[in-house]
């Protein structure tokens, strides 16, 4: 069997807040193989946000455990955590997160100055990213200088630079229109067809029918995973 | 990596260049103050020093009371109190090495066509000796110069700069107050004295000579000051005490009445010179030092504000793989390049401030190595110092909380 990228059990996080504490992931198990690609929907304030956030190592569970292509989350220091975001994770934001003032060609780079990696690579992997995501002519512009399904793109290209294992995307096309939205899905079908496993989180059933898998939350559970349902289906056929 | 990290330090101080400015502007003061005042200081403690040098040293002088100014012999007529003979009485006390009686007043020098108005000082032989001052050219008078009254002068460095040019000076007949005097030596140049007058612009000739031949003096004898010389400076106390003790009894001064003369410590009073301009000069350096401290704290106030603007940024920074270190760095690096930038523009100014001010006024002003160094290091570490809270608060931030900040 080979070893999940992604597995976890009995999953809680609770925020503090001033009314007390506030559960919004409540009992999550999730299984993941390397190379799956998994849409996660499910109405707003369901908990989506704060999983992939776990799933990223930005954030840490109240209890349970999250094992990370076979390491122990909860075990790792904070420059253990950050050594995960930079090389085993890809993480894709809504909102792009690209750093306003500078290139587009250093944003990309920006991960393998903190990997250590010297400038002509940095700058030769940043570059060759860019071209892939067809944005090759406008390695020194600044972000604001090009439209939001580019930006997303840059964000995507600086999510690949260290070559990661997982990309986690939380509502990738969700500030694009639905063209720019089909291109972005296209190029996570490409990658995901080149081995690279996905989490994405969207609203959009076309969005998520890109995906092998569909996950469903509500108020924080999952309370549908197609993989579970085709694995239901093919035992009551075999059953019958 | 740091290459990266020092080219982004600089990118973000051109990203808001009015503020970066100010910021710099506390340090550039700072620094440029230190230095200045630092310089300032240290020229004055060397001209000091340098004065002090020239002075001759363990020096006591005993003045005649001006007639006029109260004692007890004022009301008796205008001749100075002080004669040779008193001169010659203090010599025999214990703890003196040398004495020179001296008289002196202006007087019109002229050589060829040239004239010139200088101090002329009547004196012995041992003024020399008590001085600490030798020849840069020719010999001295003797005491038979003194017995004869010869006519015979020794000329310092400003009036041979102002008669002579180039000529050599030595076997030349002067005139001082039309008499003619033949020049016998060239003192060597002593620079200005304590109280900032040129010690080169005089000349020095028998005290008989100038008694008769010069002054005119209706009162043989009689001069204005004696220069003393202590064996040490321990003694000085106590030889004061005694030339105090010896002239009262010789000038018939009785108890309770003023004296007629009075005595200075040259020695003591050149120390506590010395030692206000050290004060003086480490007040100046302090005072300047607070405003390297305002300068730092402006640093901090300004990181303080960055670091909350850019919280975010912290966070996408964090999100794709910095560690804390590194965002530690990023701001410590950009804290440490406003302060040293800053100072380096601060030295400039400060330097080129005293160099002005060694132009416009003829006190010299010193700027050290060390002085320079010390500004810097200092600077490089009010940076440091101030700029590692904004940088540790930066670094501490949790990732999802400035990522999620607005
Ligand atoms: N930092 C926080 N403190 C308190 N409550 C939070 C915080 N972040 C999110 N929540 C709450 O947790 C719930 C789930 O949020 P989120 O994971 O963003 O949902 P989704 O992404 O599915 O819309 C929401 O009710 C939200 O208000
Ligand atoms: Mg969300």
């Amino acid at each position: 069997m080979t070893t999940p990228i992604i597995l976890v059990h009995d999953l809680h996080k609770q925020y503090e807040t001033a009314l007390g504490p506030f559960p919004v992931l409540k009992e999550v198990n999730l299984r993941m193989d390397p190379g799956d690609y998994i849409a996660i929907m499910g109405p707003s304030g369901s908990g989506k946000s704060t999983f992939m956030n776990i799933l990223g190592c930005l954030d840490q569970p109240t209890s349970g455990d999250y094992t990370l292509n076979g390491q122990h989350v909860a075990r790792m220091d904070k420059s253990a955590l950050a050594k995960v975001r930079n090389h085993t994770i890809g993480f894709v934001f809504q909102g792009f997160n690209l750093l306003s003032r500078t290139s587009l060609l250093d944003n990309v780079a920006l991960p393998l100055v903190y990997a250590g990696v010297d400038k002509q690579t940095r700058h030769a992997r940043a570059k060759r990213l860019l071209e892939r995501v067809g944005l090759g002519q406008y390695l020194q512009s600044l972000p604001n200088q090009i439209s939001g399904g580019q930006q997303q793109r840059v964000a995507i290209a600086r999510a690949l630079v260290n070559e990661p294992r997982l990309i986690l995307a939380d509502e990738p096309t969700g500030n694009l229109d639905s063209k720019t939205s089909q291109e972005i899905m296209a190029l996570f079908d490409e990658l995901n067809q080149e081995g690279i496993s996905i989490v994405l989180v969207t609203h959009e059933t076309d969005i998520a029918e890109h995906a092998k898998r569909q996950i469903h939350f509500l108020d924080g559970r999952i309370v549908e995973d197609t993989a579970i349902e085709n694995l239901r289906n093919k035992n009551s056929m075999e059953a019958a | 990596m740091f290459g990266a990290m020092l080219g982004e330090a600089w990118h973000a101080m051109g990203a808001n260049r009015l503020r970066t400015f100010l910021t710099m502007l506390g340090m550039v003061i700072g620094v440029g103050a230190v230095v200045l005042m630092l310089a300032i200081g240290q020229g004055a403690q060397e001209s000091v020093k340098r004065s002090i040098d020239t002075m001759g040293s363990n020096l006591l002088i005993v003045l005649s009371t001006p007639p006029g100014m109260g004692g007890a012999r004022a009301a008796t007529g205008n001749m100075p109190s002080l004669t040779v003979k008193d001169a010659e009485a203090i010599i025999e006390l214990d703890g003196v090495s040398a004495v020179a009686p001296t008289i002196n007043s202006s007087a019109q020098i002229i050589f060829s066509n040239n004239n010139w108005n200088s101090s002329v000082v009547g004196t012995t032989p041992d003024y020399l000796n008590v001085r600490a001052w030798s020849l840069a050219e020719g010999y001295t008078f003797t005491d038979s110069d003194i017995r004869s009254g010869t006519r015979v002068a020794l000329i310092g460095r400003t009036v041979v700069d102002n008669l002579f040019g180039d000529i050599s000076p030595i076997g030349k007949t002067i005139r001082i107050n039309k008499s003619p005097f033949i020049v016998i030596g060239v003192l060597e140049s002593k620079g200005q004295s304590l109280d900032g007058r040129d010690q080169d612009d005089t000349i020095i000739v028998p005290l008989t000579t100038a008694q008769r031949q010069l002054f005119g003096s209706q009162f043989a004898g009689s001069v204005r000051m004696i220069m003393v010389q202590a064996n040490s400076t321990e003694i000085m106390n106590m030889v004061e005490d005694s030339i105090n003790s010896l002239l009262r009894q010789r000038h018939n001064i009785r108890e309770g009445s003023e004296n007629d003369f009075f005595v200075r410590n040259l020695t003591a009073a050149a120390n506590s010179a010395a030692e206000t301009t050290r004060t003086m000069s480490l007040l100046l350096g302090a005072i300047a030092s607070v405003s390297l401290l305002v300068g730092g704290i402006g640093i901090m106030n300004i990181m303080l504000v960055s670091v909350t603007e850019r919280t975010r940024e912290i966070g996408i920074r964090m999100a794709i793989g910095a560690r804390e270190y590194d965002i530690l760095l990023q701001f410590l690096l950009e804290a440490i390049m406003i302060s040293v930038v800053g100072c380096l523009i601060g030295l400039t100014f400060g330097i080129s401030g005293a160099l002005l001010i060694n132009q416009l006024s003829q006190t010299a002003i010193v700027i050290s190595s060390q002085s320079v160094i010390l500004a810097f290091s200092v600077a490089a570490t009010v940076g440091i110092f101030f700029g590692f809270y904004p940088a540790r608060k930066a670094a501490r931030l949790n990732p999802i909380e400035a990522l999620r900040y607005q």
